[in-house]
């Protein structure tokens, strides 16, 4: 069957010179395809958690009545929203990186403490992180002060307020907005190729300049990885948003 | 069974007309530019001293004072378009530019792709950027370190393969240099010439090329497929032949600061006119 899968493809690959889907039949780039899609999950699956935490953590300090915490929080909003993210990946990696701790291999090699890869996680996570924070800022100023007084007359403080009352119909008000967010986290995890950061769109392009003619093929599997990695997060965040509607709240109800 | 049969000989003899007339020349491009009265060739502008821009701005290179030669030659204004290694021959393909004099290896599968058209104008081989104090002297030591290279260089597929370094591969040349000062990587792999160019220019004090260069590769400039074996594609293979002949490619050597290059010579002992002293 594999052998009858990769014959067909090699024949193709004969008969039109364009098409030539070569990491269906080379071991070689068969494992960089896989590595490369391993590569882009780990970073997706990791900042979209970090910046949904960077979100919720940056909501709670918005509400502080502490003016420098706040000061604080609206700075990192501005810096962070306010670049783009491939810029924030060339400043990170090239300009902070070169004020890290190092150790030496073999006394003349530098290897940052952070590689790449980590820039490429931090820059991400803190570029989406600063969209999540003003989603749930959104969210927590549609929680009435009427909810917030009761919770505070039946004793809760500030925090278990924040906790157990604002976040949770907070999270349900801004999921909608966060998952359109989310989504372009996952696209933009495609820049960190300018770090050098081997996921599926660095090694696509070293596969197609290898072989050229296997840039349509490249093209196309991007096209499907993409919309596949996007549709399990939709699909996973539209089952979330329904597991968590109270019935009567929100939209839907 | 007598039906299908039918049905695929007409559909045959209905393509053939269409194959056949593939096969001859409409040359698109050579009229386009003789018409319009101006050729876009593409040259890479990160590449010193073949193509890249000078303190004003402007494109220059010994690879932009040929697509000059060709324009002049042709009759026709000159347009020049500043390509990658990763997108010169898609640029090609899609009628961006009509010729491509892009510091391009001739290998066998960028040749099914873009029309390249001979003799060849220069030839380089691998070699790496490295600083003096790792003391390599062959290519086995690169074994398991990370190596920077450029990304769409053909040199890095040998390098990793052949050699086992570990290719972190960077948009631009700059960006891989830069790395590589910033101590990221052993060493720069890219075509000796060029590295050669680099410590010419005395901005790499501390580093040198320290490995025997490994395989010598020719460069080709490229027209459009359609174009190989069609007016375009023969005026480039006189346009070559001359340069060699003449000893222009030598002279341009000289005037870029290029290390004279032993295949240069020899095209030009080559392809010498019999009559001629």
């Amino acid at each position: 069957m594999l052998e009858a899968w990769q014959e067909f493809f090699r024949n193709l690959a004969g008969d039109y010179p364009t098409w030539n889907f070569i990491f269906f039949y080379d071991e070689r780039q068969w494992g960089k395809v896989v590595s490369g899609l391993w590569m882009t999950i780990k970073l997706s699956v990791v900042c979209v958690i970090l910046s949904v935490l960077i979100g919720i953590v940056g909501a709670a300090m918005q509400g502080s009545k502490n003016r420098v915490v706040r000061g604080i929080v609206s700075g990192y909003i501005q810096f962070f929203r306010n670049t783009p993210p491939f810029v924030q990946l060339l400043f990170f990696y090239f300009a902070l990186g070169a004020f890290t701790p190092t150790y030496s291999p073999d006394g003349w090699l530098e290897v940052p403490i952070i590689s790449n890869v980590g820039w490429a996680i931090i820059s991400l996570s803190f570029f989406a992180g600063a969209f999540n924070v003003e989603i749930f800022r959104a969210g927590v100023e549609a929680v009435p002060d009427s909810t917030q007084e009761a919770s505070s007359a039946l004793g809760f403080t500030r925090l278990q307020t924040f906790a157990y009352i604002v976040m949770p119909l907070a999270l349900r008000v801004s999921i909608p907005a966060l998952n359109n967010n989310l989504v372009n986290l996952v696209k933009t995890t495609t820049q960190a190729f300018v770090i050098a950061v081997p996921e599926l769109l660095y090694e696509s392009i070293t596969i197609w300049n290898d072989f050229p003619s296997a840039q349509n093929p490249m093209m196309v599997l991007l096209f499907v990885a993409y919309l596949s990695l996007v549709g399990i997060l939709v699909l996973g965040m539209n089952s979330w948003e329904r597991s968590m509607r109270i019935p009567g709240y929100g939209a839907g109800s | 069974m007598k039906k299908l049969l039918a049905a695929t000989t007409a559909l045959v003899t209905g393509l053939s007309p269409v194959l056949a007339s593939a096969a001859e020349c409409t040359n698109d491009t050579w009229n386009r530019v003789m018409s319009s009265g101006k050729i876009t060739v593409g040259v890479k502008a990160d590449y010193k001293p073949w193509g890249f821009r000078d303190t004003s701005g402007d494109l220059v290179g010994m690879e932009i004072d040929m697509a000059k030669d060709v324009a002049a030659t042709m009759g026709v204004d000159l347009e020049l378009v500043s390509v990658q290694s990763s997108n010169r021959m898609q640029f090609l393909e899609q009628g961006k530019i009509d010729l491509m004099i892009a510091t391009m290896s001739d290998r066998a599968d960028r040749r099914e792709i873009v029309g390249i058209v001979g003799p060849n104008y220069y030839t380089s081989g691998t070699n790496i950027l490295a600083p003096d104090a790792l003391n390599f002297t062959n290519w086995e030591e690169l074994r398991g370190k990370p190596v920077c290279g450029k990304q769409g260089a053909f040199y890095n597929q040998i390098t990793e393969q052949k050699y086992g370094a570990e290719i972190i591969a960077f948009t631009g040349n700059a960006e891989a240099k830069q790395a590589l000062r910033d101590k990221k990587c052993v060493a720069f792999v890219y075509d000796d010439s060029s590295i050669m160019a680099d410590i010419a220019s005395g901005d790499w004090e501390g580093f040198g090329m320290p490995m025997p260069t490994e395989d010598d590769n020719p460069w080709a400039l490229a027209v459009a497929k359609a174009e190989e074996n069609c007016v375009f594609g023969r005026f480039m293979s006189g346009m070559q032949y001359n340069w060699h002949v003449d000893g222009t490619l030598i002279a341009l050597e000289e005037k870029w600061g290029i290390q004279p290059t032993a295949f240069l010579a020899r095209e030009n002992e080559r392809l010498k006119d019999w009559l001629s002293e």
